[in-house]
């Protein structure tokens, strides 16, 4: 299953589907980090509120996402996390440590904003900035 | 790999199949159920006065039911379904557990109805003694059956009952404050258990995704001692809250309870603590990018 | 030869002749029922074939279903699903193929869900080691026991290396 990614300005914008399977995550992975390259994208939002259930793959995935993305100078948030789902994974140890989450879209929009503003975004080259 | 003959087949296939007199058997003791339904009504009626048990109900109320719960227990008998009974057994205990009607009652009524009826049946067939097995044969696993259904039904409805009344007082003792817009505040006062701990852990992350809370400043002046199981949720909490966005700031932390997280390996440096509520607060609001300002300098501006 | 049917009938060759030689029948009601009268109505297993991550997403559906069906709460519901998850995971990860059955349960007091997760896979060599909170709850290293331990109210394993994996696990309903 596809899932669908979204340019909004400078950032991408995937939400993910409730049956999501483990070839559906390595699939996201490599498309968004395909498009922050083709985009120049800073920032990239992973929607994940449809999600029932965040496991120790999926826990994992999320975080590799994040970390590559860093590593092509753009943030990632993940937003949406149930109540019921982040209960789930701190039962499990699963803590998304050194990831951002937000609350919803529009927070993690916000924090996104913050963050490429104040240009804490590393650069994996250095590039100069004219702004 | 056992090897079966076709005559051994045909003997199980046989035995498998409902016996003929079975069926007619059931009918028979329906049939003597029903013709007797007045007398046997109103004798159970009698020994259920007699037993003082639904003391709560008055007669008419007891009668009403009486008759109910015959007809349904007669019906279960001759349909071999129970479903239409359970829901009975469940509407039924709705009725009458708030006029306080207690559970022993309840079993004690219905198997009053099974004995009532197994007595009637050895009256009836008091010449045909191997008639009268038979006719048990039928009529206990039916009645066993049912006295199970009710008994079970009223159970179940008590303890929840029971569990939504438990849920109503956590809810009430444990308020979820917003003071702020996106600010959470939740004082824990007294002892908790691991089911109060995770009760408040899911009111608490429910509120955040409804208020939309940044900070979260969880209160534990209230709180005397945790035991480690407790640590482990309120760590547990913090986690959870922050994969949801917010940030918690834990206030009143007790030296004793700072030694039990440092035992259970919590890095205090990591955890986002202030010694008391109104310092909690503070941070909360610089962290929310409000400027906290003296309340007699009239000129600033929150930002 | 022995063959087992689709819903558990044992089916025996008979010089050609295929004949029926044990069938397992639900019992419930009275009129028209088969053999003896029940007073609990046996509860319906459901068996997940486990072979591709695809699996772990129908296992873990259906377990949802059930203990939604079971009444259980919102958050339970996630717990038990994250457990089937995992299980299923390890299944994938370490044997290559095995099967989940999810089940309704009954205690004399309490309704709940049973998962067993089965493989014929390398097996556990130290599964006390395996059990030890720390062993593996990095994010998808290892084998998260301790933490599908944590998800339900009871746990029981049996692992003999070389022999597969037995994973029997419970949760209650309040």
């Amino acid at each position: 299953m596809e899932v669908p990614i979204l340019k909004q300005h400078h950032y991408l914008i995937a939400t993910v589907q409730t049956a999501l399977s483990d070839a559906d995550l390595l699939h996201l992975r490599n498309a968004l980090l395909q498009r922050v390259g083709e985009f120049r994208s800073r920032g990239v939002i992973v929607d994940v509120r449809a999600l029932d259930v965040l496991d120790s793959f999926a826990s994992r995935t999320l975080a590799d996402i994040a970390h590559m993305i860093r590593l092509r100078g753009a943030e990632t948030v993940i937003v949406g996390i149930q109540p019921e789902v982040a209960f789930a994974m701190t039962q499990l140890g699963l803590k998304l440590e050194g990831v951002a989450t937000a609350l919803d879209l529009e927070e993690g929009l916000s924090f996104l904003d913050k963050r490429v503003a104040t240009g804490t975004a590393k650069l994996a080259r250095p590039v100069s900035f004219k702004r | 790999m056992k090897v079966i003959t076709q005559e051994e087949v045909r003997t199980r296939r046989q035995a498998q199949q409902p016996k003929e007199t079975t069926i007619s058997l059931l009918r028979e003791l329906v049939a003597h159920l029903c013709e007797n339904r007045t007398e046997l009504r109103s004798e159970w009626a009698r020994r259920i006065r007699d037993g003082q048990l639904l003391t709560a109900m008055t007669e008419e109320e007891v009668f009403a039911e009486v008759t109910s719960v015959y007809d349904n227990y007669v019906e279960a008998i001759e349909t071999g379904t129970f479903e239409a009974l359970q829901a009975y057994a469940r509407n039924l205990s709705e009725r009458i557990i708030p006029k306080g009607v207690e559970t022993h009652e309840v079993l004690g009524v219905v198997l009053l109805l099974r004995d009532l009826l197994a007595r009637s049946l050895f009256a009836k067939y008091q010449d045909d003694f191997a008639k009268l097995n038979q006719i048990l044969d039928a009529y206990e696993p039916a009645a066993n059956r049912i006295a199970n259904t009710v008994a079970v039904g009223f159970v179940d409805e008590r303890e929840r009952i029971i569990r939504e009344q438990q849920e109503a007082i956590r809810e009430l003792s444990t308020p979820v404050l917003q003071v702020r817009e996106r600010l959470l505040i939740l004082p824990i006062i007294g002892a908790i258990d691991p089911q109060r701990a995770r009760q408040l852990t899911e009111q608490l992350l429910r509120g955040i995704r409804t208020n939309r809370a940044r900070v979260v400043v969880i209160d534990i002046t209230g709180v005397a001692a945790l035991d480690s199981n407790v640590a482990n949720h309120l760590v547990q909490t913090v986690e959870a809250s922050r994969l949801l966005g917010a940030t918690v700031i834990v206030t009143g932390l007790s030296p004793e309870i700072a030694q039990t997280l440092v035992t259970i390996g919590v890095d205090l440096e990591k955890m986002n603590t202030v010694g008391d509520l109104q310092g909690g607060i503070e941070e909360a609001e610089r962290l929310l990018g409000y400027t906290v300002v003296p309340a007699r300098d009239v000129s600033a501006q929150p930002s | 030869m022995k063959r087992v049917g689709p819903s558990g009938q044992r089916q025996v060759r008979l010089r050609h002749k295929t004949v029926e030689s044990e069938r397992v029948l639900p019992g419930s009601g009275l009129s028209g029922s088969p053999g003896g009268i029940e007073v609990f109505p046996r509860p319906e297993k459901i068996r997940i074939p486990i072979g591709s991550d695809r699996d772990i997403v129908k296992a873990r559906q259906e377990g949802r279903r059930v203990a939604g069906e079971l009444g259980f709460s919102s958050t339970d519901l996630v717990l038990v699903a994250t457990a089937i998850s995992e299980l299923a995971r390890n299944i994938v990860s370490y044997a290559k193929t095995g099967e989940i059955d999810i089940r309704p349960i009954v205690n004399s007091a309490h309704r709940g869900i049973e998962i067993i997760a089965r493989d014929e896979g390398p097996g556990i060599r130290d599964v006390d080691r395996a059990l030890q909170v720390g062993f593996s709850t990095s994010a998808g290293l290892g084998m998260g026991l301790p933490g599908v331990r944590r998800l339900m109210d009871e746990f029981k394993i049996q692992s003999n290396f070389g022999h597969g994996t037995v994973v029997i696990t419970r949760k209650w309903k309040n």
